[in-house]
Formats: C-alpha cells, sequence, structure tokens
C-alpha cells in the first residue's frame, strides 16, 4: 500500500505522550471519554480496532446480531443515562445497516457517537470490497461526522464527537475510520484533549433574558393557559424546574410523546399526551388556550395537525436550545433560544419575584374557570376503557397496558416498537419519571423497542425493563433474543398481538374503505412462546382476558426476575386507537370511537 | 424574493456537501452558487442565490447555521450590497453582424478573449441582470455556448464578513 508508506509512517513522538497504533488510539480515547459499553458488529476493516478492544478491560464491547439493534441499544443507553451512546460497526454493509438505527437518534435529538470501518485510504472510492461512502451515506442523518485521515488524528476526532454529540440539540456523529489508520504497526503519540473549542459551534447556553422577562408577563396576564412540554426538557433535564413551575402557577401540563414522564403523569395537573392520540382534554385545551408555553417541543405535524388553524387564540412562547426548530411550523410570538434548565430557572426567579410584588396575578377566577372547562373535557371522554371482565371477552390492548402499569407499581423502563400499541403505551402508561419512556417518536422505526429494552438493561442491570411491542415490530429484530440469552438480559417482553399490522389497518379500515392491502399475515405467524423457548427464554401465551393478570404477575415475578420473558397477548384485531386527530382539522377535530367524532357533542 | 446568502464556512473535506446536502433535504433551491478559499486558507467564502419568502430564508439561514463547518452566515440583501457574476459567452459573428456584435459586446463594457473567422468569446461581469441582458442582446440564435460563474457578493461600506 504506497499511501501507508507516503502518509502513514510512525509519527514522531511528543513529550510526554505514549506512543500508540491508531485501534489503540480509538479505544483508549473512548476510555478517556468516560465509555462504559460498546454496541458492536465485528468485520474486515474494523478488526484492529476489535483487536484493540480485546486487549483491555475497561470498556466492555456487547456483540449485537445486526447492526441495526447495536445502534438502538446504544439509542437507549443514551436516552435513559443522558450519557452519549457508542456503536462500532464495520464498513459497507456493516456501516449501511447502522443507518436505520442513526436516524432514529437523530429525529430524537439522542447523542450518539458511531464508528465504522473504513476501508483502507489508498482504495478508498474503488469500489473495493465492503466499500460504502458512510460519511456521504449518513450526512442527512448526522449532527456531524469525521473521516479520519490519519493514526493521530484519532483522539481529537473521538474527543470532538462526543463534544458535538452531547452539547446543544444532541445528536449521533458519525467518525468513520479507514482501515490503515488503526494499523497496529503505525505509532503516533496519544494526547486526549479535555477540552474542546471548535471557532463554528457554539451552542445555545442561557436564554435572552428581556425575552425571559417578556414570557414571564406573558404567563402570569394568561386566562387560558397550557404548558405543552416535549423530549427536550427531558433531554435538557429541565424535568424538575418545570414541575416546579407547573405546579406554583397550577397550569394545566400536556406531554408530546418524547415528553411523557418530564411531568408527573399521575399528578392531576396533567392532562395527557397532545396530538394525532392525543387525549380529548389535551387537544382541547390546546385548542382553547390564549397562551402556549412551549418547551423543549417542535410543533410536529403529529402535533399540530393543520398548522393553519393550529391553536387560534394563543400566544406562543416557545423555548428550545435549536433556533431552527424555533418558528419552523407555527410562528412563535415571544421565542427564547437557550438551554431548557437554564432558561427555566431564570423564567422561574422572574415569576416569583413579579408574583410577590403582584400577588394577583395569575387571576384566580379565570384559572378557575379555565379548570372547570377542562375538567368538564377530562369528564367526558377521558381514557376510561372497561375494566370488568368477561368471561369470554377479547383482551383490550388497553386492558394490557393498564395490566402492565399495575403490575410494575407505575415504576418500570417501558420501551416501545411503532404501531398501536406504542400509541396504547403512550396512553395508559402514567409515566412520573423523566428518562422512562423509551420510544422511536419521530422517525417512528419498527423493531426499535426489544433492542432498546436491552440498552437501557445494560445501563440499570437492577431495573423492571420492560418492551411493549407488536408482533409486526417484534419480527423486525427479533434476531436480538439471542443477544439477551448471551448477557442474561432479564427483559420483559410484552407483545400486543393482534395478527395484523395495526395502524396500517387502522388506516385502511378509516380511509380505505377497509381494503386491507399487506396489512394481515395471521395465517403465518409463528408460534412466539416456542419461538422464545427455542432462544432460551420463557414465553407466555394469553388469548383470554380472565387470564391476563395471573400471567402478568408471573412474568413479573421474582421467580423469572432473572429472565429474558416473552408474554404474547392475544389482544382484539379490531381495536383502533381512538382520540385520533381528523386530517386537516385543527386540535379540536377528533374521531372518538369508530362512530364519534368531537364535533357531535358540544364542547366549547 | 432574491436573496444573495454569504457564508464563511471551514475549508475542510465534506463541508461544501454539507452545505448543498442541506438544499436537497429541505426542498429548498439553490439558483448560483460559488465557492473559493479566502486569504485565510482554513476558510473558504460561499455565495449563493436562493428564492424564498423571509419565513424560507430565515428557516435557510438558521439550518446553515447549524451546520457545524459554517463559521458565519449572512444574508446581503438585507443591505447594500455589491453583486458580481462573471459570464464567458461564445457568439457566432459573421458577416454583417460581425460587427454589431462586437458593438454590443463595447456597450456592455464586455471584453473580447478569443476570436475566430466566425465567431467571439467575450467575456462579461457585473450583476445577474446585465449579464441576463447582454444574451437578449445578441439574441439567443447567435449564441453557441454560455459559461457563468455564479454570483459573488460583498457588503457596502464598512461592514465586514470575517471569522
Amino acid at each position: 500500500m504506497t499511501t501507508k508508506q507516503d502518509n502513514n509512517t510512525s509519527a514522531e513522538p511528543v513529550e510526554g505522550a505514549e506512543m500508540l497504533s491508531g485501534g489503540d488510539m480509538l479505544v483508549r480515547a473512548l476510555q478517556d471519554a468516560g465509555v462504559e459499553y460498546i454496541f458492536g458488529y465485528p468485520g474486515g476493516s474494523a478488526l484492529h480496532i476489535y483487536d484493540a478492544i480485546f486487549r483491555q478491560q475497561k470498556i466492555e464491547h456487547i456483540l449485537v446480531r445486526h447492526e441495526q439493534a447495536a445502534t438502538h441499544m446504544a439509542d437507549a443507553y443514551a436516552r435513559v443515562t443522558g450519557q452519549a451512546g457508542v456503536v462500532l460497526v464495520t464498513s459497507g454493509p456493516g456501516a449501511t445497516n447502522a443507518i436505520t438505527g442513526i436516524a432514529t437518534a437523530y429525529m430524537d435529538s439522542i447523542p450518539m457517537v458511531v464508528i465504522s470501518g473504513q476501508v483502507p485510504t489508498s482504495v478508498i472510492g474503488t469500489d473495493a470490497f465492503q466499500e460504502t461512502d458512510m460519511v456521504g451515506v449518513s450526512r442527512p442523518v448526522v449532527k456531524h461526522s469525521f473521516l479520519v485521515r490519519k493514526a493521530e488524528d484519532i483522539p481529537l476526532a473521538i474527543s470532538q464527537a462526543f463534544h458535538i454529540a452531547t452539547t446543544g440539540r444532541p445528536g449521533p456523529v458519525v467518525v468513520d475510520v479507514p482501515k490503515d489508520t488503526t494499523d497496529p504497526d503505525v505509532l503516533a503519540p496519544y494526547v486526549y484533549p479535555r477540552e474542546v473549542k471548535l471557532r463554528s459551534y457554539s451552542p445555545a447556553s442561557r436564554g435572552n433574558g428581556r425575552q425571559i422577562r417578556k414570557a414571564a408577563a406573558a404567563l402570569l396576564a394568561a386566562k387560558r393557559p397550557i404548558i405543552y412540554a416535549g423530549g427536550g426538557v427531558i433531554i435538557g433535564n429541565g424535568s424538575e424546574v418545570l414541575t416546579r413551575i407547573a405546579r406554583s402557577l397550577n397550569y394545566p401540563v400536556t406531554n408530546t410523546l418524547m415528553g411523557l414522564g418530564c411531568f408527573p403523569g399521575d399528578d392531576p395537573q396533567f392532562i395527557g399526551m397532545l396530538g394525532m392520540h392525543g387525549t380529548f382534554e389535551a387537544n382541547m385545551t390546546m385548542h382553547n388556550a390564549d397562551l402556549i408555553l412551549a418547551v423543549g417541543a417542535r410543533f410536529d405535524d403529529r402535533v399540530t395537525n393543520n398548522p393553519e388553524r393550529f391553536c387560534p387564540d394563543a400566544t406562543i412562547i416557545h423555548i428550545d436550545v435549536d433556533p431552527a426548530s424555533i418558528s419552523k411550523i407555527i410562528n412563535a410570538d415571544i421565542p427564547i433560544v437557550g438551554q431548557v434548565t437554564s432558561v427555566l430557572e431564570d423564567l422561574e426567579q422572574i415569576l416569583d419575584a413579579q408574583r410577590q410584588k403582584n400577588p394577583e396575578q395569575p387571576e384566580r377566577k379565570a384559572l378557575e374557570d379555565w379548570w372547570r372547562r377542562i375538567e368538564e373535557w377530562r369528564g367526558a371522554h377521558g381514557l376510561n376503557h372497561q375494566m370488568t371482565i368477561e368471561p369470554d371477552q377479547p383482551i383490550l390492548p388497553q386492558m394490557a397496558i393498564q395490566k402492565l402499569y399495575e403490575v410494575t407499581g407505575g415504576d418500570a423502563y417501558i420501551t416501545s416498537d411503532v404501531g398501536q400499541h406504542q400509541m396504547f403505551a403512550a396512553q395508559y402508561y402514567k409515566f412520573a419519571k423523566p428518562r422512562r419512556w423509551v420510544n422511536s417518536g419521530g422517525l417512528g422505526t419498527m423493531g426499535f423497542g426489544l433492542p432498546a429494552a436491552m440498552g437501557v438493561q445494560f445501563a440499570y442491570p437492577d431495573a423492571t425493563v420492560a418492551c411493549v411491542t407488536g408482533e409486526g415490530s417484534f419480527m423486525m429484530n427479533m434476531q436480538e433474543l439471542s443477544t439477551c440469552l448471551q448477557y442474561g438480559l432479564p427483559i420483559k417482553i410484552i407483545a400486543l398481538n393482534n395478527q395484523a399490522l395495526g395502524m396500517v389497518k387502522q388506516w385502511q379500515d378509516m380511509q380505505y374503505g377497509g381494503r386491507h392491502s399487506n396489512s394481515t399475515y395471521s395465517d403465518s405467524l409463528p408460534d412466539f412462546k416456542t419461538l422464545v423457548e427455542a432462544f432460551g427464554h420463557v414465553g407466555f401465551k394469553v388469548t383470554s382476558a380472565a387470564d391476563l393478570d395471573p400471567v402478568m404477575r408471573e412474568a413479573f415475578s421474582s421467580k423469572l426476575k432473572d429472565k429474558t420473558v416473552f408474554v404474547d397477548v392475544w389482544v382484539d384485531p379490531h381495536e383502533h386507537v381512538y382520540p385520533m386527530a381528523i386530517k386537516g382539522g385543527s386540535m379540536q377535530d377528533m374521531y372518538l370511537s369508530k362512530i364519534t367524532t368531537s364535533m357531535q357533542g358540544d364542547y366549547m | 424574493m432574491r436573496h444573495i446568502i454569504a457564508v464563511l464556512l471551514e475549508n475542510e473535506a465534506g463541508a461544501l456537501s454539507r452545505v448543498v446536502g442541506l438544499f436537497a433535504q429541505r426542498n429548498y433551491n439553490i439558483e448560483t452558487l460559488t465557492v473559493a478559499p479566502t486569504e485565510d486558507p482554513t476558510l473558504s467564502r460561499l455565495t449563493l442565490t436562493t428564492f424564498g419568502d423571509d419565513g424560507k430564508i430565515e428557516q435557510i439561514m438558521k439550518h446553515l447555521y447549524k451546520i457545524i463547518e459554517v463559521v458565519k452566515v449572512v444574508d446581503l440583501s438585507e443591505s447594500e450590497h455589491v453583486e458580481r457574476e462573471l459570464m464567458l459567452v461564445k457568439v457566432r459573428a459573421e458577416g454583417a453582424v460581425r460587427e454589431e456584435v462586437k458593438r454590443t459586446a463595447d456597450i456592455f463594457r464586455g471584453q473580447i478573449i478569443d476570436v475566430t473567422p466566425t465567431g467571439y468569446t467575450v467575456q462579461l461581469s457585473g450583476p445577474s441582470d446585465k449579464l441576463d441582458a447582454f444574451i437578449r442582446a445578441v439574441g439567443k440564435v447567435s449564441i453557441l455556448e454560455v459559461v457563468r460563474s455564479g454570483v459573488s457578493g460583498i457588503s457596502r461600506g464598512e461592514k465586514v464578513l470575517t471569522a
């Protein structure tokens, strides 16, 4: 290889610096970045790195069965710990298999560092075996990416990757490492830069004081306020201060799918998730509000419904660390760019001071009237599914989630896949704490749930971790059952089995005249109990409502504490998720059941 | 409305592809794009022109600024500025029209930089609409080939764009 001769001969020593190969530097840099786990899969271009991993003890490498699963594990690890998750894959198919997981993390702003092996520099661009332009392929779904040129660049690239991934609006960063730069025979001085300075990157920290004062005044003058809090509050560790502000003002709080848990889900001030499958009361409260405090939320199309008809009377305060999120979909009247905790703490101080000066604000009578209306909405169409069990009744998916809530004492880490079961979990599991609900909100990645649960269990080995899934999503990454056995991960998988791609089928029922194009496969489903037993785990199958309680209790019993358990819950295949936004309408336009809509009653 | 956006970015491999990729990815369009290193070799200066309402331009600016390698972004159209574009045109110039092409080039302060018995290559610089006007004046039938550099822009007065 000529390039190696030209560009990659061992570098000059630096005083006091150890001479290491690129492979060793990479692993050492990960150690210095505080990495605990690497989720990955070896292959040709990554072998020097894998050898370096073998020769050390500090970082544990978790061998997955498919690279996509590695990215979801790292992603979930990051979601529950707040630390960047780390992935290592080889070039070509290893790298492209990781793309779905990278895109998932990107859409949900999750810090992740993905190291991909690359073919040697000398053959880049020649269509070499297992060559893919990883920097190019991943470009639209990463916060940033690096292509390493020589061994001595590795520590800086890793240090910058962690800095960029974890600060500002977090996101995944790819470090593409050509094989020659990790050559064990080429040594260079190892220096890990603790301080990273980039002239072109300075994420927002404190919010503008004048804007925060304006926001405080608007909040205190509001008569029909609502706090709309999203995933940014969780990522930015702002849950505590948000909860203090909300409680002190006694304002209603709604959460986005990503924000669940940032305000206690069992608190009476919590009016449920908003948006496409949000509660009636959350969507009605939003639509009728005169002031919306949006924190770490991005007015996603699954929240706003038709932006033209979005909350006509509301003044909008929007706090976000990413200026590009502000006024992207809905114009913000009082935009505040800054780190959520810092902005909310400043806001809290001003609110407290203002209220001491003027105890008349916020106006008590107006707030009481507002709460009366909200309680009416909550009473009319809250989430209250029938829980009495008739002997031959099919299991309703909502009942299964409520049972899960009951047997876990509401204190489990819940991951989900994507579809009806995800919405049922979001609606019915009342998350009392942040970082307990792990799901692919933005990208909507089926196959996320199982590996995500595994990533959570690695982060917290003693915690109760349950994956709520559907049989469709589960089959997208079920090969990881093998990884569960290898590492003894006692996760509990609750599959709401409706023998169909439920959400697709629901849309086909509602919008395509009930034509179930390619959404059913009931004749060809595996017997999941036997399947998981073949993988060495414990399986249950529940088909009647009466068996739900005993089986769920057994699944979470101390007897099976150390086991991976799969509960195949056969649910009513005809059940739909409601409420559901009526396309093109405002937030108050909802289907409430198969036969009723919000327009039929007088709820204004 | 047409906007001229000036971007200072790290002169690194891959930085340009991120800028161009952003426009494709977010369904913004680029009308012209020109880029070269500055007097500081670690920085490149890029000028692009695009169309959009204020909301769209604001989003473009914010998203450009989010690219890690982007150091500064300025919408030159927001204030007084000078824009120039370079154009080379190969024109058919035979018989009676030969003299007329020469005269038109003179009127537009163009220079003839290559001559053959049947045609001229004319070099012109100026704002884009002046170059458009030259093409109209000569007439599409006479034009054999056009190459344009895309717009470069700089603000008037003492305002400067530096890292």
